[in-house]
């Protein structure tokens, strides 16, 4: 696909092969920060580039072939996915193949596949779903069957033990039920009861690296050439970037390796010290660019599914921004969450862009149905 | 919002409440981001500077750069102490492909041992992968030659030089030069007791021993620094910033190599020692202790076997015997008697005794023998001098008393460490009755003063506190401190020369009481009876000396008794003290030899090599013998 087809006089084009211009043009210029950043952040490695440009390549193949099929399609798929990957989920935990210590892969032989990955489209679809047969705002015993389709898939994942896939599937079905119009009152009551599970997740769930992340958090200095490392290495890649950054490739944080993870979940230490504040700030508005896009598309949805879905999806990915900034600069525990579209890596991004194909799914199919 | 259900599902209404909660997640979202730009703002502004410092930290490392050593010359400029490269091969772990095959190549291209094979797969284990592991140390150059003629076929092997101290002339200045070892654990805390730890952050070795231990600081120099920017493995990735060391200053020794080498040759087995001085500087001509040992073993780590065979070797070859060696000075002290029985009054220039060979106390049975059974009859002080009466001296103590001796030698230096510039000396000693007392709890008898008056009875003196007194006396009074440094060697080719040291100088009352003595010891080696006159016959030159013979002393007061050696062992020590030109001195000598009879027909021959050897073709006006020793 060739950028001059992204103007606003072409839309009706794109709006046959049923691609929303503007989130493509948000999605495609992240996708080339985030190349611009693994240059400098994979040490210059270009077998890694490649691998990523395919990777998103792939991504956004997937993405327009989701975006092809209609609303419905995925409206009627919403069980059937949830309930497999839902059976999935069970057989990972009794058979899955371990990998850095956790269990996540399930290897069907042909192909090593993460279950999680499917529930992170199949809870809010099922959540949509189910929530949207009724109308709006849901009863609070929908509410409640809304929230158990939500908590054993997190359960469940947060068992492998994935703290941030289970976190960002928690979010998206529960994104999907506030925007369905959850009442306030039920809010605060459920945020209190997820309080009082805090403690009950501390002792009986969480594994105890996972706790040590969670202290290390609250002080990161106590040990800091241990696991206080990760994140004090950052703060100071974060920090001595200051307003205009050390410039593309000056990065000495990152390019002399004191930053750990560098081309992946803390790509952005490497971008904040080497772009600034004034970098940050300009991505930041990418981020809040394409989440804006997001929620126009799910608001201007014909059903209440889609918008839903929708919804959740955009706002899942916010989950995703929000939590990996948050991680990197010590504002949140350091849980395992990719920068969207600039680390790294591969699965999650198929996810994210099917997420997208879908969103763009909703955003262009409407017309045809009410057609 | 309380609805009642409905059958047909009101659109507007649902769409305008998504609208509703959307909006209010975007601004969530919105003040969510918001709380993470504020966030990063703080990191990024508000605390830049501390993270720009932190950030610096990491990556910015200073490394001290050792400076180069001062290199050592004698007085005409030969370099007695060398920096040279040694060679080591080392491995580069992460640049080998196959560990194993390149060992064993490497093993046919030169003789790896066994041991270092298992010394390198031990650091191999704790070495970070891009740091270079030793595997061979101290190349020949024929080793570095073959590597390096097929280096091309030995990826992430290299050939590593390093500076080391080599000495050239190996055991002929050991107890001169000493040497340099690493820097081990003792000498690290005293280095920062002296806060000089960051001097020698870079240094590897120090010197131990000898003028490479007295003069460390003059010859070390000064570290330097260079910034470097490291990873986090701590692999240098280029150099900032470099602020370079200051060598260490090369110095000039008093040392003349070919008389130390002369000095060398002529002891040959024979243990003792050797010590030629500048008569009018105190400068150290020669120094030699024998045996000696190769100080080269020493700087690279001397192996436990060779090392144990030096430290239990009966000829202690690890002692200085120049300075540390005590030895009963016998009669080489018979002329500082001699001035101090002059000066004091208690003889004079005519006073003579007879001497029939013994001598005896009233009411005390001991008798006191010449060296000569039927001794020497009538005996003045010259006289006593030339043939080295004992018991004329036997008197004189007696006359003198232990207290004056005691006070009047110390004032020679007796007793007390010269100030030659060596850690390695003794101060040896002078009797006294404070000491007798606090020694042995005993009070001084009367018995212990008379062999005090021929140099024995608890008096013992290193070599070089003999040729410091030979000098005083000679110098008349003047006293010079023995160095052996002479200055520093400068860049424009002119040594720039330390100032000479001196101590308090001994009053003199009556210059010819000194001429009385000198003239006796000129006759030691020129007069019809003089003790050293075979020794010295025919000599192109005038000297002047005096013979010693000691009884039954060694160096060594814990050796143990071995039947085999004994009987060489109890010989007499044989000692020589001497100076020449007559006239003009330039230069003393001090010959001491352990276990190898009179003084005359031992120690003086040897000193009369060295004086040859140091006046060879020079030509001195001749002059009548008898004539001078009428006088």
């Amino acid at each position: 696909m060739k950028r001059t087809a992204i103007t606003p006089d072409k839309i009706s084009f794109l709006q046959r092969v049923h691609i929303d211009g503007w989130l493509l043009l948000g999605l495609l210029v992240l996708s080339g920060v985030g190349l611009v950043t693994l240059y400098s952040a994979s040490g210059q490695d270009m077998g890694q580039m490649q691998r990523q440009f395919t990777r998103l390549a792939v991504s956004f193949v997937v993405m327009a072939v989701l975006a092809q099929l209609p609303p419905g399609f995925y409206r009627r798929l919403s069980p059937i996915a949830f309930v497999g990957g839902l059976l999935m989920l069970v057989a990972v935990l009794l058979f899955g193949d371990m990998g850095k210590g956790a269990q996540r892969w399930l290897d069907l032989g042909f192909i090593r596949f993460q279950p999680s990955e499917l529930m992170k489209l199949a809870v809010p679809m099922m959540v949509a779903w189910y929530i949207s047969k009724f109308t709006l705002p849901p009863r609070t015993h929908h509410i409640a069957l809304g929230f158990i389709m939500v908590v054993v898939p997190t359960v469940l994942i947060a068992k492998q033990p994935d703290l941030g896939t289970s976190l960002l599937i928690a979010s998206s079905g529960v994104f999907a039920i506030f925007l369905a119009g959850m009442s306030w009152k039920l809010i605060s009551l459920v945020g209190a009861l997820v309080g009082a599970f805090a403690p009950i997740m501390w002792f009986f769930l969480m594994k105890d690296y996972q706790k040590q992340r969670v202290l290390t958090f609250l002080n990161p200095e106590s040990d800091p050439l241990g696991s206080g490392y990760h994140i004090i290495q950052s703060q100071i890649a974060i920090g001595s970037g200051g307003v205009d950054g050390k410039g593309w490739l000056q990065g000495t944080q990152s390019q002399l390796e004191f930053l750990p993870e560098r081309h992946t979940d803390f790509i952005f230490s490497v971008f904040s010290e080497e772009f600034g504040l004034t970098g940050v700030i300009v991505l930041l508005a990418i981020y809040l660019y394409i989440i804006m896009r997001g929620l126009i598309i799910s608001s201007r949805a014909q059903d209440a599914f889609s918008k839903l879905l929708g919804g959740s999806i955009t706002l899942t990915f916010f989950v995703y921004v929000f939590v990996n900034m948050g991680m990197v600069s010590g504002l949140l525990p350091v849980v395992g969450v990719p920068l969207p579209l600039v680390s790294y890596g591969g699965t999650s991004m198929v996810t994210l862009m099917a997420g997208f194909g879908i969103l763009m799914s909703i955003a262009t199919q409407k017309r045809l149905i009410s057609r | 919002m309380h609805r009642k259900r409905q059958a047909i599902r009101d659109h507007t209404a649902e769409a305008n409440l998504f609208a509703r909660r959307a909006t209010i997640a975007f601004i969530i979202v919105t003040a969510m981001l918001g709380i993470v730009l504020n966030n990063l703002y703080s990191l990024q502004v508000t605390q830049h500077d501390d993270y720009q410092t932190r950030s610096n930290g990491n990556r910015i490392k200073v490394l001290p750069v050792a400076p180069n050593r001062g290199l050592i010359y004698d007085r005409n400029g030969v370099l007695l102490a060398e920096n040279r490269p040694v060679f080591s091969l080392e491995v580069i772990p992460e640049k080998v492909d196959d560990i194993e095959d390149t060992l064993a190549r490497l093993t046919s291209l030169m003789a790896i041992t066994e041991e270092e094979l298992t010394r390198f797969e031990s650091n191999l284990k704790g070495t970070r992968r891009f740091k270079p592991v030793v595997l061979r140390t101290e190349l020949s150059e024929k080793e570095v030659a073959t590597f390096s003629a097929s280096k091309h076929k030995f990826k992430g092997v290299q050939i590593e030089a390093r500076l080391a101290r080599h000495y050239p002339y190996k055991e002929t200045l050991t107890h001169v030069l000493g040497y340099v070892a690493r820097i081990n654990k003792r000498d690290l805390q005293k280095l920062v007791e002296a806060g000089q730890e960051d001097n020698y952050a870079a240094t590897y070795d120090i010197g131990k021993l000898g003028i490479e231990k007295y003069h460390e600081e003059t010859l070390h120099g000064t570290v330097g620094y260079q910034q470097v920017e490291v990873n986090n493995q701590g692999r240098i990735i280029r150099v900032l910033n470099v602020d370079p060391p200051t060598p260490g200053k090369d110095i000039v020794l008093n040392i003349d190599l070919s008389l130390q080498q002369e000095a060398q040759r002529i002891l040959e087995d024979t243990r003792g020692a050797v010590v030629i001085t500048e008569v009018k500087t105190g400068g150290v001509l020669a120094l030699y202790s024998n045996p000696s040992y190769d100080p080269n073993l020493f700087v690279h780590g001397i192996s436990s076997k060779n090392y144990s065979a030096l430290l239990n070797s009966p000829d202690r070859p690890l002692i200085n015997r120049a300075t540390q060696g005590q030895y009963s000075p016998a009669s080489t002290v018979k002329p500082h008697l001699a001035l101090l029985g002059l000066e004091d009054g208690v003889v004079t220039e005519d006073y003579s005794i007879k001497d029939n060979g013994r001598y005896r106390l009233p009411n005390v049975s001991h008798v006191w023998r010449d060296w000569k059974r039927w001794g020497h009859g009538e005996v003045d002080i010259a006289k006593a001098i030339e043939v080295s009466c004992d018991i004329y001296y036997y008197d004189l103590a007696y006359n003198l008393g232990i207290d004056k001796i005691s006070e009047a030698m110390q004032e020679f230096g007796f007793g007390d460490y010269t100030g030659i510039d060596l850690y390695e000396e003794s101060n040896a000693n002078m009797p006294s009755r404070g000491w007798k007392r606090a020694r042995f709890n005993q009070p001084w008898y009367i018995g212990d003063t008379i062999p005090v008056g021929i140099g024995q009875s608890f008096w013992t003196a290193t070599p070089i506190q003999l040729t410091h007194s030979i000098n005083t006396l000679v110098n008349r009074g003047e006293r010079y401190i023995p160095q052996i440094i002479r200055g520093y060697k400068e860049s424009n080719g002119v040594d720039d020369l330390i100032p000479l040291k001196t101590s308090r100088p001994i009053q003199i009352n009556d210059p010819k009481n000194l001429d009385i003595v000198l003239n006796a010891m000129h006759d030691v080696v020129h007069g019809e009876e003089g003790t050293a006159r075979f020794a010295f016959a025919d000599t192109p030159y005038e000297s002047a000396g005096k013979t010693g013979t000691a009884q039954l002393f060694t160096v060594a007061q814990d050796e143990k008794y071995d039947e085999d050696e004994v009987d060489e062992r109890l010989r007499d020590n044989a000692l020589y003290v001497g100076f020449a030109p007559f006239d003009n001195p330039e230069i003393s000598i001090t010959v001491v030899l352990e276990n190898a009879g009179g003084g005359s027909s031992n120690a003086a021959p040897v000193a009369r090599k060295l004086m040859d050897f140091y006046f060879r073709g020079r030509t001195f006006e001749t002059v009548n013998v008898d004539s001078e020793s009428e006088e």
